[in-house]
């Protein structure tokens, strides 16, 4: 049994195993010790020196995030005046380095270093004067900016950077001069970044943010001439809510579309829709593979934050990705095509806006080989972050909107599509239909247990009446790695995998509302998120991508079978290799 | 200070490249050894450029902006090549007090180049050090092994004219 000790925090007496850390020590007590450096098992270097405590005999403060108890009858004070006095230089001293436009500032009113000065009656934001670097802002990559001059420098960005596996980031120089960037001050753009977007959401203030596109779309909206369409991810509406202070893990599909119809769109559609016709594309395109000796294992590719990882850092196995657009393109592009004929309408004056939860999604519509209809599939993407603004700035009161349905006929998804945005969803969907067409027996019960959860990789295997199918996931590039170096050497015995870009997928998404480190240190946000889209799947009448209406509609009407000649113009693409650093 | 990154193409010899392949290879897999692998990298090219920072990351499979944070932290590690004449200003007490900023900027002025750059032809590098111990010449340049002490800015033109051939 692990040694107990017993410790005294704020005059409460608890009991400890040895080597807890006092700021995990202090949350048995109820108590929340505050941070900006401190990610939970990502971040944990002590540097930003916020979270400090009085440890009775202790030469100085020490570190609450770092700070193991290792001494019976350990006596703790973690919000005594000598605390609360460092913590407030603490903050005065970042802030004589912090550009402070906070009225302008993206984070403003969500910015964890303007919270912390509230708490700790910073009254001074100029107390301390002194060298102040000045930094261009980056905006050289699709999706995001970097400006450094309000760079705190606790380098979650880094850690989180770090944790993908990437690290394009990290600190350069020293003193004074330290800042973040990529390795030569390269701009952002000219390395692997694969756009993920974990930098963004693991931010405390504004330092890193999405390219606003809000202003775009409320021009789009407000042209008389232009037929504005909007499609929604399955996992925004997992997240929205949070926009708004709803708990994390509501589902808010209704009123997702509500506001996407008040906010002016001409027409509200489901990228539901499209994950069910991805299932139908790239099931077929897996058992023509298996049927034909085609490249195994074959790999998803729905998540350009992955498919732009495994440009730069595989591109000997891009032939292991589907062809397969990602659901959000092929809606656009059936929105160009089918609909615009359908319904009278010139592609050229449709302006495509997708909700996603996602930051690389911006990188992917601006990609070559995206604009099956001959114009570009995707006119705007919009990060559920930006959706919310939006919200706002409309005056819509999204608590109390109805819920209601999106519109058809591209609207109508299943519970296959909807758990597209958890990590192994996708490979579950896949299963769903694959099991049925290959049996050619009814599912019993759709649900498949072993592809879900949070791990970072996961494997399965199943006996489809003879066929044996083994499958893998993966989520996070970190943990994409460790599937794609077998793939290299060649012993990788699946069938199909599953790879996401961010860690639990699209739930966890650098587009989606950005959660504190006190929320992200606490609460298992994926896990949270992740049960909204198993709920509204486990809800729904139809659970399966092939009993999709919609989608047997527009294969009758339009593609024909999937696959065919037509399907691949239009819901097809094709990858490059690209290289580490474009110097 | 931030260090100026060079644009001076990089040259490299079968000779320098087998020598830090084997260092690299010696260090593997100890990332606790890249500091290491670095200093013998500058002992070889005189400064850690794009291609042999790229080379040592590979090697060590460490990303390659964890081999920059550290050459961009520590002072020793040059980011430019060392000329073709190697020029040092001393910039210690006496010879500071002896006015050797004067002909640091007189340096730069005629070279084109701040401290701890290279001039594109790879003619001169310009260095300001510690003392070099000779504080009765202050102030002191040298370039490679010729020393010049009790100079003055105007001098720094018949020196410089010196090494022009």
């Amino acid at each position: 049994m692990e040694k107990m000790l017993n410790i005294k925090i704020n005059n409460i007496p608890c009991s400890v195993p040895y080597g807890t850390k006092i700021i995990d020590a202090a949350r048995m007590v109820g108590i929340e010790i505050p941070t900006l450096c401190y990610l939970k098992e990502m971040n944990e270097i002590g540097a930003c020196r916020f979270c400090v405590v009085e440890v009775v005999g202790a030469r100085s403060l020490v570190a609450a995030c770092v700070f193991p108890i290792e001494r019976d009858g350990t006596e703790i004070f973690t919000n005594s005046e000598k605390v609360r006095k460092s913590r407030r230089t603490t903050l005065e001293l970042i802030l004589s380095t912090h550009e402070r436009k906070c009225l302008t500032c993206v984070r403003s009113g969500n910015c964890e270093l303007q919270r912390l000065c509230k708490e700790y009656n910073v009254v001074e934001d100029d107390k301390y004067d002194g060298s102040k670097p000045v930094y261009e802002l980056d905006y050289s990559a699709a999706h995001m900016v970097r400006d450094n001059n309000k760079c705190i420098l606790c380098r979650r960005c880094v850690a989180a950077c770090d944790n993908q596996g990437i690290s394009v980031i990290g600190a350069n120089a020293r003193g004074i001069d330290t800042h973040i960037a990529s390795p030569f001050e390269l701009p952002l753009g000219s390395t692997s970044c694969i756009s993920c977007g974990q930098c963004i959401v693991n931010c405390p203030v504004g330092a890193i943010y999405e390219k606003d596109d809000t202003e775009k779309v409320f021009s789009a909206i407000s042209d008389p001439t232009k037929h504005v369409v909007v499609q929604a991810a399955p996992a925004v509406r997992a997240t929205l809510g949070e926009c708004f202070d709803m708990p994390i893990g509501t589902d808010v599909t209704g009123k997702m579309f509500a506001a996407l119809r008040r906010l002016g769109f001409d027409k509200v559609f489901d990228t539901n829709f499209a994950a069910d016709l991805t299932i139908m594309e790239e099931a077929t395109e897996l058992l023509d593979r298996v049927k034909n000796g085609g490249v195994l294992p074959m790999i998803t590719s729905c998540s350009p934050g992955w498919i732009k990882y495994c440009e730069h850092y595989y591109p000997t196995e891009l032939d292991h990705l589907s062809s397969c657009k990602s659901p959000m393109q092929m809606q656009g592009a059936i929105i160009k095509s089918y609909y615009a004929e359908k319904n009278g309408i010139d592609p050229k004056d449709i302006v495509s806006v997708a909700i996603m939860p996602c930051t690389a999604k911006k990188f992917e519509c601006g990609r070559a080989d995206e604009a099956g209809a001959g114009y570009p599939d995707i006119d705007y993407v919009l990060t559920t972050r930006e959706l919310g603004r939006m919200i706002d700035a409309a005056g819509i009161k999204f608590a109390y909107l109805p819920d209601e349905d999106c519109d058809a006929p591209l609207g109508q998804g299943t519970g296959a599509a909807v758990i597209f945005g958890a990590t192994g969803g996708v490979m579950e969907a896949a299963l769903r239909t694959a099991a049925e067409v290959i049996t050619g027996k009814s599912l019993d019960n759709p649900e498949f247990h072993d592809v879900r959860g949070m791990e970072g990789v996961k494997e399965a295997k199943y006996d489809l009446d003879g066929t044996e199918i083994k499958v893998a996931i993966a989520s996070g590039t970190k943990n994409a790695k460790v599937l794609m170096d077998k793939v290299k050497d060649g012993t990788a015995d699946y069938t199909f995998i599953e790879i996401m870009g961010c860690p639990g997928g699209c739930i966890n998404g650098g587009g989606q509302p950005v959660q504190p480190a006190s929320v992200r240190n606490t609460v298992d946000l994926k896990a949270l998120r992740a049960k909204a889209l198993y709920e509204n799947d486990a809800n729904r009448p139809q659970r399966k991508s092939h009993e999709n209406e919609d989608v047997k509609t527009v294969y009758a009407e339009y593609l024909g079978e999937p696959n065919s000649h037509k399907a691949h113009e239009l819901l097809h693409t094709s990858y490059v290799a690209r290289p580490m650093f474009d110097r | 200070m931030l260090k100026k990154i060079s644009t001076i193409p990089f040259k490299d010899t079968a000779e320098q490249a087998a020598k830090l392949d084997a260092v690299i290879a010696e260090c593997t897999p100890d990332v606790s050894k890249l500091m290491h692998v670095m200093q013998e990298a500058q002992g070889i090219y005189g400064y850690l450029p794009f291609e042999v920072q790229q080379k040592i990351a590979d090697g060590m499979k460490v990303p390659l902006e964890k081999v920059y944070g550290v050459a961009t932290f520590y002072a020793q590690f040059a980011l430019s090549p060392k000329g073709q004449y190697a020029i040092s200003v001393c910039l210690g007490t006496a010879c500071y007090v002896k006015g050797a900023q004067e002909i640091l900027d007189e340096l730069s002025a005629q070279l084109g180049i701040g401290a701890e750059e290279c001039t594109a032809d790879g003619r001169f590098s310009l260095t300001a050090c510690r003392c070099i111990g000779a504080c009765g010449l202050a102030p002191v340049m040298t370039v490679n092994d010729d020393v010049y002490g009790k100079i003055t800015a105007a001098d720094v033109a018949g020196i410089l004219a010196k090494y022009k051939d």
